[in-house]
């Protein structure tokens, strides 16, 4: 940190963001390699895209305001961007999946 | 030109472009108004329908709803990837017969779904509107149907049909 | 105080590390293809956390928009490729 003028009620909530932030997105990743099928990896990476991001925008938004000393909310359009567009490319990924795995294109879409 | 319609989407890039300027200048609101007003005649011409969601009310409920589920799953699913050592979760297909028929009501219930972690919208049959989900854990089927129907597919119909 | 902040601060670092090292795993171990594409995709939102993380260690508001670039265009590669699987091109016609 540049500076020591954050007070324990700004740096508190945010290290706890923070630390949230950082284990729900490991957790997530962590799944794509545990679980053993894709449709059920699939279903992995969302943690960390709507509630771990949301964890570290949040913490990013207090520092920044209180750093700046007036309310500072542009990481909000980053929340919003990531919270309509990640389940569209879930979306897409499902149904692309599905479409493969039924037209035979995909043969090792089955085995783990 | 007359005004059919609530300026939604130009007050939406209105808001867009100050927060991204991070400023409340004379000059942002001008050009803000001006680019808001091209960027959503472009739209109108790309995808004539327009969305009327109405009740703020419910709409704010189903948000906070969505928030808590959100957290919820997200707990759930992480002790779920937590736990493959011993073993994988039991993954499925289910089908849910929909009441609701309006595209934007669809696409905002879509969004919701995927954005929980464990369920992820598989597809959407128009003709006898009939959802297939794809849920990781699939212990309590009446469950999962239960929560979409009465707490998203309801308070959806009500904003937006 | 802000030691701690600190502390969370390269704890959420370490941890973003490693979830793109699993990504990375899994993008080069794939079987399938959209198990790769799953991957990057995971891949680039963790980087773009990774930035603001920075951002936010480093006190800088410059951060914030390459961050926003990352989503944007992380978005729109990911959908393509999906689209590119799903249909065997990208814009149709």
């Amino acid at each position: 940190m540049n500076g020591a003028e954050l007070s324990p009620w700004i740096a508190l909530p945010a290290a706890a963001l923070l630390v949230a932030g950082g284990l729900l997105a490991l957790v997530g990743s962590l799944g794509l390699l545990r679980l053993n099928h894709f449709y059920a990896r699939i279903h992995a990476p969302t943690m960390g895209n709507t509630l771990g991001a949301g964890c570290v925008l949040l913490a990013s938004m207090l520092t920044s305001s209180a750093l700046a000393g007036r309310p500072v909310i542009h990481e909000l359009l980053i929340t919003v961007f990531l919270l309509l567009t990640s389940p569209v490319t879930t979306m897409l990924l499902m149904r692309a999946a599905v479409f493969r795995n039924e037209s035979g294109r995909d043969r090792q879409g089955d085995t783990p | 030109m007359t005004l059919t319609h609530r300026p939604l989407l130009e007050g939406l890039l209105l808001a867009m472009w100050l927060i991204v300027n991070e400023s409340l200048a004379l000059h942002h609101w001008l050009l803000g108004i001006a680019f808001a007003l091209g960027i959503a005649a472009l739209m109108r011409a790309l995808r004539p329908k327009i969305a009327h969601p109405r009740r703020l009310l419910v709409a704010l409920q189903l948000s906070w709803h969505v928030l808590c589920d959100v957290v919820r799953s997200n707990l759930a699913v992480g002790r779920i990837i937590l736990g493959t050592l011993h073993q994988q979760p039991k993954i499925g297909f289910m089908k849910i017969p929909l009441e609701l028929r309006d595209p934007h009501g669809l696409a905002a219930l879509s969004v919701i779904i995927t954005a929980t972690p464990g369920t992820v919208w598989a597809g959407h049959d128009p003709a006898n509107n009939v959802l297939t989900l794809h849920v990781l854990d699939l212990q309590d089927e009446a469950a999962w149907l239960h929560t979409i129907k009465q707490r998203y597919e309801r308070p959806l119909m009500e904003i937006f049909e | 105080m802000n030691a701690m902040l600190d502390w969370a601060l390269h704890f959420a670092l370490a941890c973003f590390a490693s979830a793109m090292l699993c990504a990375m795993i899994r993008l080069l171990r794939g079987p399938s293809a959209q198990d790769r594409i799953l991957a990057l995709d995971t891949l680039y939102i963790n980087g773009m956390l990774t930035i603001l993380t920075l951002g936010i260690k480093l006190g800088s508001a410059i951060y914030f928009d390459i961050a926003l670039l990352v989503a944007l265009f992380g978005f729109v590669g990911s959908a393509a490729m999906a689209k590119f699987l799903l249909r065997g091109e990208v814009i149709e016609p």
